[in-house]
């Protein structure tokens, strides 16, 4: 009897350690997908040695996920730092990382000295309007916003805002466009042409129009928006629409007809079939529409900065190329670094809703 | 440094009598980033806006095209224009809207360069002083050979110029013909500039300047500083006049706000003329003495940006040709003296004079058009009322304005060729011009006709 339950609480003990392992491989397997979605991948290995599995095994799969991408930046970074100083331009070498990186440091410091300055133009403007009070209690003091320059974080910040309200106004227009065009033949019968016309054309063509557009539309008189500012997102959400509006009409047009049929039997309303049954089902796709549009928007909202010397990291890199001094050319780099390392962020983010949206997450 | 200059511009305000009541006081101004935009970069640096009750912001243009359009627009409250801008915009050619100014920038402060190639085959005409060195002013009638072998060669000789009102186009249109060359002449149907040119001319924006003639595109440029510098130290090259030798002491940039802005903010637009006179003295005083500090503000990548070394050539009163050919030029950049910040009706009339002379004015105008049209641009009227307060705060002297003047210069001989220039009589000036339009004359099908 005693030896029996004996048994019988050893299996159940061995039992549970069994399955609270089972348990931890599971959790940490989950875990290991979600930070590859967020390309934190390789701290999947480390987890799973720290949990005990074998460190071989983990060690070559650590080397796969995190080594040879290291190594090869580190490749990168030498073949650069070699070949860099071998093209003479106009504007002396091309300048190499360590050059990139001293410049890094220069603009962080530009950064601080605006904000200094911008510090001390607040204290001079409260000390002018203190003696004026002394003078004359009932005097008119002015307190001004101040006026220097943007640095580089604050066109960064601005390029971020505009893309993503470009982004957003693209996508309350092409989601809803979608999902008509997904569900009547007819629609998409109409927008098909007009989509096909209007998806390959230059962002940069649509500028000017736009520009004129938006003149002679918006108030100059303080208007809520600054014209730059809408001129440049009006532009990306001409762009960014494409890629959302097509994805989301093949995700609609694609749903399965059980379902579609199950809602006729139900009589469900057509709001109510949109809400409960296209969208959900959808969803992926308009996700996939969606994270397209944002990386489409990103590098054109960058050109037409450049283009229509609109605030943000386009007009730096202009400025940049039009001052042509010597520390320029390393200037425009960590540009061209930032936006690469934004663009990048700015596609894992998406990837990451994606993938909660779509259970596979799939890329 | 910083805090220096904050207790500075403290010690400057608390000493002054009360600011304007301006209608606007946060501004946005405009400007190419050129070496002559200085006085708004010093007015900012120097807290002049300050003083006024302004807060500015000033922000680089793409080109000059964009920054008239965002100044008409109203993204801009006004700008660091080109002369023949708010002229060229107010008789329409190009954009019609009406443009204003009561301020003058600058004189001189433009060069032309020619390629490399373009000058070694051109020094062999040139005739040369004691020392070796080629005889300054150069005349382009030694480049006349040398476009007649490019054309030969079945090259078209083509410039850039920054654009089609700019002093810059004026000035080598004017070099050219007095050179003997054509530069081609503007039709209400062909607003390219190339009828019956020698020499092609096409707009290119200033910072682009090296980079074409790099390129091989253009063979020679008129621009101001720093490009032209900028091509000898790049050693791409050769800058071969500076303005001031093709017309002494002339007009180059304006400031230019919309006769509509003007109206509505007078007390803003007096404040701005006001700050601005003041950076203009303070880069002229004591013989030029603060330009090395300016040379340090212009630098910095929010003005102009090229390297201080590039900027400090012109500013600071020499100016390198060949490579290693540095000559005294002390009044290449001039912001106050010889009353270089009235807006003179007579600096007026010469533009509009140069644009009838290339057919940008396509038919003939009596000499009071030309006057009429000065008084609605230029407008010495507001600078007298700022220079007048600036004088009641003791910011100014009394002896440095011109008070009696009625707008016109007397009569001007500083021409590279001899020609005198009355600007009373514009016809009568056009008729003494070698190439050009005079009286009745238009162009009609590629065709000079009527006379």
């Amino acid at each position: 009897m005693t030896s029996v339950t004996e048994a019988s609480t050893l299996s159940t003990a061995e039992a549970m350690r069994a399955r609270r392992k089972a348990r931890l491989a599971h959790s940490l397997n989950r875990a290991a997908a979600t930070l590859q979605i967020v390309g934190l991948g390789w701290l999947g290995p480390l987890l799973r040695m720290a949990a005990g599995d074998s460190p071989r095994q983990q060690g070559r799969e650590l080397w796969q996920q995190m080594g040879v991408p290291l190594t090869a930046l580190m490749l990168f970074l030498a073949a650069w730092a070699w070949l860099a100083p071998q093209v003479n331009t106009s504007l002396g070498a091309i300048p190499g990382p360590a050059q990139v990186w001293e410049q890094v440091g220069v603009l962080h410091a530009d950064h601080k000295a605006e904000r200094a300055k911008e510090a001390a133009f607040y204290d001079r403007q409260a000390k002018r309007n203190a003696e004026l009070l002394a003078k004359d209690p009932a005097a008119e003091v002015k307190t001004r916003p101040y006026a220097g320059k943007p640095t580089y974080l604050d066109q960064i910040v601005t390029s971020l805002k505009t893309v993503f309200t470009g982004f957003l106004l693209g996508a309350l227009v092409a989601v809803p466009l979608g999902v008509a065009c997904g569900l009547s033949r007819t629609v998409n019968a109409a927008m098909n042409p007009l989509i096909q016309i209007f998806k390959p054309v230059s962002p940069l063509a649509w500028l000017p129009l736009v520009t004129m557009v938006v003149s002679a539309t918006v108030s100059s008189d303080n208007p809520t928006f600054e014209k730059s500012f809408l001129t440049s997102a009006i532009t990306v959400t001409l762009c960014s629409l494409w890629p959302t509006l097509i994805n989301t009409a093949v995700g609609v047009s694609s749903i399965d007809k059980d379902l579609m049929n199950v809602g006729k039997v139900l009589q469900l309303s057509g709001p109510t079939m949109v809400r409960r049954l296209v969208l959900p089902s959808a969803l992926p796709y308009i996700f996939t529409g969606l994270r397209l549009s944002l990386g489409v928007g990103w590098m054109v909202l960058i050109a037409a900065e450049m283009l229509a010397q609109n605030p943000g990291l386009g007009k730096f890199v202009w400025d940049e190329f039009q001052n042509g001094s010597s520390s320029s050319l390393a200037r425009i780099m960590v540009a061209v670094f930032t936006i690469g390392l934004i663009g990048f962020l700015l596609d894992r983010v998406m990837l990451a809703f994606q993938a909660a949206v779509s259970h596979t997450g799939t890329r | 440094m910083l805090s220096a200059a904050a207790t500075l511009a403290l010690t400057l305000g608390s000493a002054q009598a009360a600011p304007l009541d301006v209608e606007k006081d946060q501004l946005k101004l405009g400007f190419i980033k050129l070496t002559d935009m200085a006085p708004l970069a010093i007015a900012a640096e120097k807290g002049f806006f300050e003083d006024e009750g302004l807060s500015v912001t000033l922000e680089p243009q793409a080109n000059w095209k964009v920054l008239l359009d965002r100044v008409i627009s109203g993204e801009l409250d006004g700008a660091h224009m080109l002369a023949g801008q708010p002229l060229g915009a107010t008789i329409g050619f190009g954009t019609q809207a009406n443009v204003v100014t009561a301020f003058s920038m600058d004189l001189n402060g433009n060069g032309i360069t020619l390629s490399n190639e373009v000058w070694e085959r051109m020094k062999p005409n040139l005739p040369k002083g004691p020392d070796g060195k080629p005889l300054h002013p150069i005349k382009a009638d030694a480049l006349k050979p040398v476009i007649a072998q490019y054309r030969a060669e079945g090259k078209p000789f083509t410039m850039g110029m920054v654009f089609p009102v700019s002093t810059h186009n004026y000035e080598l249109r004017y070099w050219l013909a007095a050179g003997g060359i054509n530069p081609g002449y503007y039709a209400p149907n062909d607003v390219s500039g190339q009828i019956q040119a020698d020499a092609l001319l096409s707009v290119t924006p200033p910072p682009q300047m090296p980079a074409t003639l790099e390129a091989g595109t253009i063979f020679g440029y008129s621009v101001g500083e720093p490009w032209n510098q900028q091509a000898v130290m790049k050693g791409i090259g050769v800058p071969v006049i500076t303005d001031t030798e093709i017309w002494k002491n002339n007009p180059e940039k304006v400031f230019g706000v919309t006769e509509g802005w003007a109206a509505k903010n007078p007390k803003t637009h007096l404040a701005l003329v006001k700050a601005l006179i003041r950076a203009a003295m303070w880069l002229d005083e004591n013989d030029n003495a603060n330009r090395a500090e300016a040379v340090k503000i212009l630098a910095k990548s929010e003005y102009v940006g090229a390297d201080a070394k590039v900027i400090a050539n012109s500013m600071t009163g020499t100016f390198e040709y060949e490579k290693g050919d540095k000559r005294a030029v002390p009044d290449f950049n001039v912001f106050f003296r010889y009353n270089a910040t009235y807006p003179f009706y007579s600096d007026a009339v010469w533009y509009l004079t140069q644009m009838r002379r290339w057919g940008q004015i396509a038919e003939a105008k009596p000499d009071s058009w030309y006057d009429e049209t000065a008084r609605k641009v230029y407008k010495p009227e507001i600078y007298l009322k700022a220079a007048r307060l600036l004088v009641e705060e003791g910011k100014a002297k009394e002896a440095d304005f011109p008070w009696a003047s009625d707008g016109y210069k007397p009569l001007d001989e500083g021409f590279i060729d001899g020609i005198a220039y009355d600007g009373r009589k514009p016809n009568e000036y056009l008729t003494k011009l070698p190439i050009g339009l005079k009286g009745g004359q238009a162009l009609q099908g590629g065709q000079l006709v009527g006379g």
